[in-house]
């Protein structure tokens, strides 16, 4: 076996979990190349488990006989949907290991935020996971309501669900667009943008915006409902619910799709929990987990849903997972358009916001798992420190134990399937 | 739900601040929410009732409030943190005794623990009480305090239906045990924290800059690094931008 360097060995090519000697309880199916040969110390405990597992790549028999390759992927490539770098060490067309390089779309919000007040610090969290802005939006507000020890009335929170789940529904029309798309499959993408203008309509009319909405401030909201809210909203709903059907009749049985995802990207329960993995990736492993159930904020409690769960945790369980997710926001939309009560929609907030010194942790479940804000008031007009805990961010790290093994295409299927968003992940 | 529904003060939705009325404040002055009623008198009153007052509890608050209008007194003598006991608590306090705290603030439960117990309390919260799920881990600088960082673990239990956040401090130039052997993911978080406030992990596979350019100066969150602030060098070499900025 001889080992020749690849051209590019300034790369960075450290895989860092190969000599991690699975970390925090991942087990090891996990681990299904363990490289032997990436590891030139050898100092790697678990090489007969990989080795079980396959059993091609034991070092008396080396399997192939190709060179292996580190190849860059990004940060200029469509299917990275933004700037996201991934260095790939690649045998033939399989992956042995990956490192993600990002950062390219850092803008320091959390910087931003303590050098804001906590009301001019509200339009830039649209700015992070901007296919979704409405969510973050709740999320930052609840999270200053918590800290101010109010709450917005009850008018406000159905109004707040509505557009919520609407840009539930927008976001996950983007992702199978575009995770369509880089599979192959051109078609779901003038649907799901077509349907999508529906919901970027209602958001336009009711706030004057379409992507970064800035729909909610803290105590409710600033906007009443425009007269025929409600009947857009309902309209919505009977013309949406058929399109669901119609992506399904596109994606579900089509044999090209099904060989594409099934059995790729495969992540265990176990794994995703231990990674940190939340939202509909954690939902396809088979975890029934959702913060609208588990820690119901605004007034999820009232309404009545199911939480859709997978088996396998591979890329047509979290396909299934999402389009079935949709099914349940129509339920929530019908129930909340058909229950608005009347009333206030702004809580008694102070003008000027200067919650006590303290700190609160307070997250909702965005369309791509768990956000979370995290503030640290230290008495004054602006937040001492404020974290965001970003799904993307987080469930992206999964991508390495999810390619590990599979072949470079299926790299492509995965990225697609995490639906990151790479202003979320940089922030 | 739990974390919820134990909020010690839940507000009524009409956003009327309940707990000053535990601190002995008149009633009137609890209502002194109307557009009406002066702010001055109301304001002592509040600054009066706020648990941690500072030297001059008045002063902080007119100044703050003079710009507004009359309307929008601010109500700072908001909820303070209550001791937090439960079976798990009782059980930690014996086997570490002043070494840890428990508190309860908003609802919100964590504890503060001396920096000596870290990763093996950690390791005991995902073993024996099912915490399986690190949320985040986060840094706070408090440049004035003789150790400058707070640590933070966001922790839930997906069997208890639990959030519990674990607090430690540290001084600056001081290292932690990495808790990527607990938590997985663990990894990304423990970069970033160390990638903003140059907190080093002991032990973590791969510690490097995971957000910033990986030459960069200076940690951007830490309270000394202004908002404007480059690093000049790197920028003129790396973007050729002659000014730095």
């Amino acid at each position: 076996m001889t080992e020749q360097k690849t051209p590019d060995q300034k790369a960075p090519a450290t895989i860092p979990a190969q000599s991690k000697q699975l970390p925090g309880g991942l087990t090891d199916t996990s681990m299904r190349v363990t490289g032997t040969r990436l590891d030139p110390s050898g100092a790697l405990g678990s090489r007969a488990a990989s080795a079980a597992h396959l059993d091609l790549d034991t070092p008396d028999h080396p399997y192939l006989d190709s060179n292996e390759l580190v190849i860059n992927m990004g940060p200029q490539h469509p299917a990275t949907h933004g700037v996201l770098r991934v260095i790939l060490k690649l045998d033939g067309e399989k992956v042995l290991g990956t490192e993600c390089v990002i950062g390219y779309l850092h803008r320091g919000v959390e910087k931003i935020a303590e050098n804001r007040t906590y009301t001019m610090f509200n339009p830039y969290v649209d700015r992070m996971d901007y296919v979704a802005a409405v969510s973050n939006g709740l999320g930052y507000c609840q999270a200053v309501e918590k800290l101010l020890n109010v709450e917005a009335p009850p008018r406000a929170n159905y109004i707040r669900v509505i557009l919520t789940e609407l840009n539930r529904l927008a976001s996950h029309q983007l992702w199978l667009g575009t995770h369509a798309l880089d599979i192959g499959a051109m078609t779901p993408l003038f649907y799901t943008f077509r349907d999508r203008e529906e919901i970027l309509k209602i958001f336009e009319k009711y706030c004057g915006a379409r992507l970064t909405t800035h729909a909610f401030r803290i105590g409710g909201c600033l906007y009443e409902t425009y007269a025929g809210f409600e009947k857009d909203v309902k309209n919505f709903l009977k013309f949406f619910e058929p399109k669901i059907d119609e992506y399904e009749t596109l994606l579900t049985g089509n044999r090209i799709w099904i060989e594409r995802t099934k059995n790729v990207g495969v992540i265990s329960a176990a794994d995703a929990i231990a990674l940190g993995v939340t939202g509909p990736v954690l939902r396809a492993s088979g975890v029934k987990w959702d913060i609208r159930k588990a820690i119901p904020y605004a007034n999820y409690a009232d309404f009545d849903f199911e939480i859709p769960i997978g088996e396998n945790g591979d890329t047509y369980d979290r396909y299934l997972v999402r389009m079935r997710e949709m099914r349940q926001s129509l339920r929530i939309l019908e129930q909340a358009v058909n229950g608005i009560p009347e009333g206030p929609i702004m809580a008694k907030v102070p003008k000027v916001i200067k919650p006590a010194p303290g700190e609160v942790y307070h997250s909702i479940e965005a369309p791509k798992g768990e956000l979370g804000y995290f503030i640290v008031s230290d008495g004054s007009t602006q937040p001492y420190r404020l974290r965001v805990r970003p799904p993307s961010f987080v469930n992206l790290q999964a991508l390495d134990v999810m390619v590990r093994g599979a072949l470079v295409a299926d790299v492509v299927a995965v990225i697609g399937t995490l639906d990151i968003v790479l202003g979320e992940v940089d922030r | 739900m739990a974390e919820e529904s134990k909020s010690p003060v839940p507000t009524p939705p009409e956003g009327e601040v309940k707990p000053t009325a535990e601190k002995a404040v008149p009633p009137a002055s609890v209502g002194a929410q109307s557009p009406e009623k002066p702010v001055g008198s109301v304001q002592t009153t509040q600054a009066a009732a706020k648990p941690g007052g500072e030297g001059a509890p008045a002063k902080p608050a007119a100044t703050a409030a003079a710009p507004a209008k009359p309307a929008a007194p601010t109500k700072p003598a908001g909820p303070v943190p209550m001791p937090w006991t439960s079976p798990m608590v009782e059980k930690y306090k014996a086997q570490y005794g002043s070494g840890l705290e428990a508190q309860t603030y908003l609802g919100q439960n964590y504890f503060s623990v001396d920096r000596s117990l870290i990763p093996d309390f950690l390791r005991l919260l995902r073993d024996e009480e099912q915490f399986d799920y690190c949320v985040d881990i986060t840094a706070v600088h408090w440049p004035k305090r003789e150790k400058q960082f707070d640590i933070y673990w966001i922790l839930y239990s997906f069997a208890r239906n639990e959030r519990v956040r674990v607090r430690t401090q540290i001084g600056d130039g001081a290292t932690i045990e990495s808790s990527v052997s607990i938590w997985a993911t663990a990894d990304w978080l423990e970069r970033e924290v160390y990638d903003m406030f140059g907190i080093q992990f002991d032990g973590h596979p791969d510690l490097k800059r995971i957000l910033m350019p990986d030459g960069w100066k200076g940690f951007p969150l830490r309270k000394d690094y202004g908002i404007l602030q480059q690093d000049k060098e790197w920028v003129q070499i790396n973007l050729g931008i002659e000014s730095g900025q």
